[in-house]
């Protein structure tokens, strides 16, 4: 029993890492059909803001420091990503690989931009002192800091699903990515709606990134790690949809805790893979489809 | 923003007629190197209604997405009013006074139906209130699905909701592009209703159909098309049913 909560823990907690760092991309890839390889980058962005806070501020309030992470890096990625929008993507729309070679270019760039001013050496972020240590429920300890990354990812979904569906600045992004020309004909300004959200899909990786610091060193190449899982994560939970993200990353963080279990983690990637191969055969369009009726598809 | 023209009706010592609301001239419009539309010039007259008319594929919808701007012209001119728009991004067409019903009832499909309104109603410079409720006031029949999404719609709902969603915006010009396709007939006369309302108050609407009475019905002059060329155009009093019926058959 203790062995199926302590799984089920494990694999809630790889869901929250998976699903932070796949929010993001359901905006930028997901509605704007935009493979932005760099976006793992952004992840890195987010994670050394956490650092530069700690070191400015020193140790003594780190927790300080780490609130102020969120949205610090928040607007320092989402600025970087509306730089790359700016300058490269605009001109890319509708051409995905050319999007994605050249997003991989920025990526590195961006890993050695990373080197050059911190250092090829990894650094460290500490917890603030509230989230060492943890608890112990039904013999499953729960640390802290892992209870917190569970945290930060369902308050982000909750005020990303409030601002989509109740702000107006949400309503015209569903409506630019439902129909991006009846949008511009119905008077949206769709230019404006997707530099937002390139903003706000970027911002959520730097917010990942503050999340991610957490669990281990933050190097120039922290974001490789995570940004195939992040793909993998929108692929197959339905191009675009947070509910499908969500789903998708709970499925995926549970199958590979429990494959990992009496396995190794080398074993349990692999039978995730071929478990996704599998589930793409039977459902390409991913989990949740956009269901509608009408004679033009 | 391009300049205005400098003469207007109202400046002193001019004696200029108003222009019509829409006027295109001499119109080209190709899909990459084919040429669809040839020297295609329109007027709608302010507060008038035109019937564009003519077989699958001659070309209307291709006008009517020029005139809003989703797809370029590759010469010739477009103005509504004193403004030419020719240039101008499909947005700022909106906020010069252009609406646009596209055929097959597009909607935002997981929207539901208010917020389909509300949307373009936020969008607009001029977002008031009262033009959601002024848009249901005209087809009641959305008040009961306002929570339903648009992609679950009857073809009937759907497109009073295209027309809907388009006067949200205020318009000065109303382009329909087959409004009555595919839709029963009971519901076909709602909607002949509130077109004819909307000309009543003064709206000017340039309405693409294939269906001939309800246009004649409606529209005080024509235009027919036959492979990106207007072949025949004037009054509908002159319109010659016999005559124009090989241009017409589908």
């Amino acid at each position: 029993m203790d062995v199926i909560f302590n799984q089920l823990f494990v694999g809630l907690s790889i869901a929250s890492i998976l699903l932070l760092v796949a929010l993001g991309l359901t905006f930028t890839f997901g509605q704007m059909n935009v493979i932005n390889m760099a976006h793992g980058e952004f992840i890195m962005a987010g994670a050394y803001t956490t650092y530069v806070l700690q070191t400015a501020f020193g140790t003594g309030l780190l927790t300080l420091s780490f609130g102020l992470a969120l949205p610090a890096a928040f607007l320092v990625a989402g600025t970087l990503g509306l730089i790359l929008e700016f300058l490269v993507i605009r001109r890319l729309y509708g051409r995905p690989l050319d999007t994605l070679l050249v997003t991989w270019g920025v990526g590195l760039m961006l890993q050695q931009l990373a080197r050059d001013i911190f250092g090829a050496q990894n650094v460290s972020v500490s917890a603030p002192g509230v989230l060492n240590g943890g608890m112990e429920i039904a013999g499953v300890s729960l640390s802290y800091s892992r209870l917190f990354i569970i945290a930060i990812v369902a308050l982000v979904v909750v005020v990303i699903a409030s601002y989509m569906k109740r702000t107006p600045a949400g309503r015209r992004m569903r409506a630019v990515m439902q129909n991006r020309s009846l949008a511009s004909v119905s008077g949206v300004r769709t230019r404006r709606v997707d530099r937002t959200t390139f903003f706000i899909g970027s911002g959520l990786a730097g917010v990942a990134g503050v999340g991610i610091s957490l669990l281990g060193a933050v190097g120039p190449t922290i974001g490789l790690n995570y940004i195939i899982d992040a793909f993998l994560v929108v692929i197959v939970g339905g191009l675009g949809q947070l509910r499908g993200a969500i789903l998708a990353a709970i499925a995926l963080g549970m199958a590979n805790s429990f494959i990992e279990y009496g396995t190794t983690a080398s074993v349990a990637k692999a039978g995730v893979f071929l478990l996704i191969v599998l589930f793409l055969q039977w459902r390409p369009q991913g989990l949740v489809v956009q269901a509608r009726r009408g004679l033009a598809s | 923003m391009t300049a205005e023209p400098v003469l207007r009706p109202s400046d002193p010592g001019a004696h200029v007629d108003p222009p019509p609301i829409l006027s295109v001239k001499d119109l080209q419009v190709a899909y990459g190197p084919t040429q669809v539309i040839f020297d295609v010039s329109l007027d709608v007259p302010e507060g008038g209604l035109c019937c564009l008319m003519g077989r699958n594929g001659v070309g209307k919808s291709t006008l009517l997405q020029t005139i809003v701007g989703l797809l370029p012209a590759k010469a010739g001119t477009i103005s509504l009013g004193w403004k030419e728009i020719t240039k101008r991004a499909p947005y700022d067409r909106v906020k010069a006074g252009i609406a646009y019903v596209p055929q097959g009832r597009d909607a935002f499909a997981t929207l539901t139906v208010f917020e389909n309104l509300r949307v373009v109603a936020e969008a607009s410079p001029k977002c008031e209130v009262d033009v959601v409720e002024a848009a249901l006031q005209r087809f009641p029949r959305l008040r009961k699905i306002l929570d339903r999404p648009a992609g679950f719609l009857s073809g009937g709902e759907a497109q009073q909701l295209a027309i809907a969603r388009a006067l949200v915006t205020r318009p000065r010009l109303l382009l329909l592009d087959e409004p009555t396709e595919g839709i029963q007939p009971s519901i076909i006369l709602e909607i002949e209703d509130a077109i004819a309302d909307l000309k009543k108050e003064g709206l000017s609407i340039l309405l693409v159909e294939q269906y001939v009475d309800f246009a004649m019905r409606l529209a005080e002059t024509y235009a027919v098309m036959d492979v990106g060329r207007i072949v025949a155009s004037g009054p509908t009093e002159d319109f010659d049913r016999e005559s124009m019926q090989q241009l017409m058959s589908v």
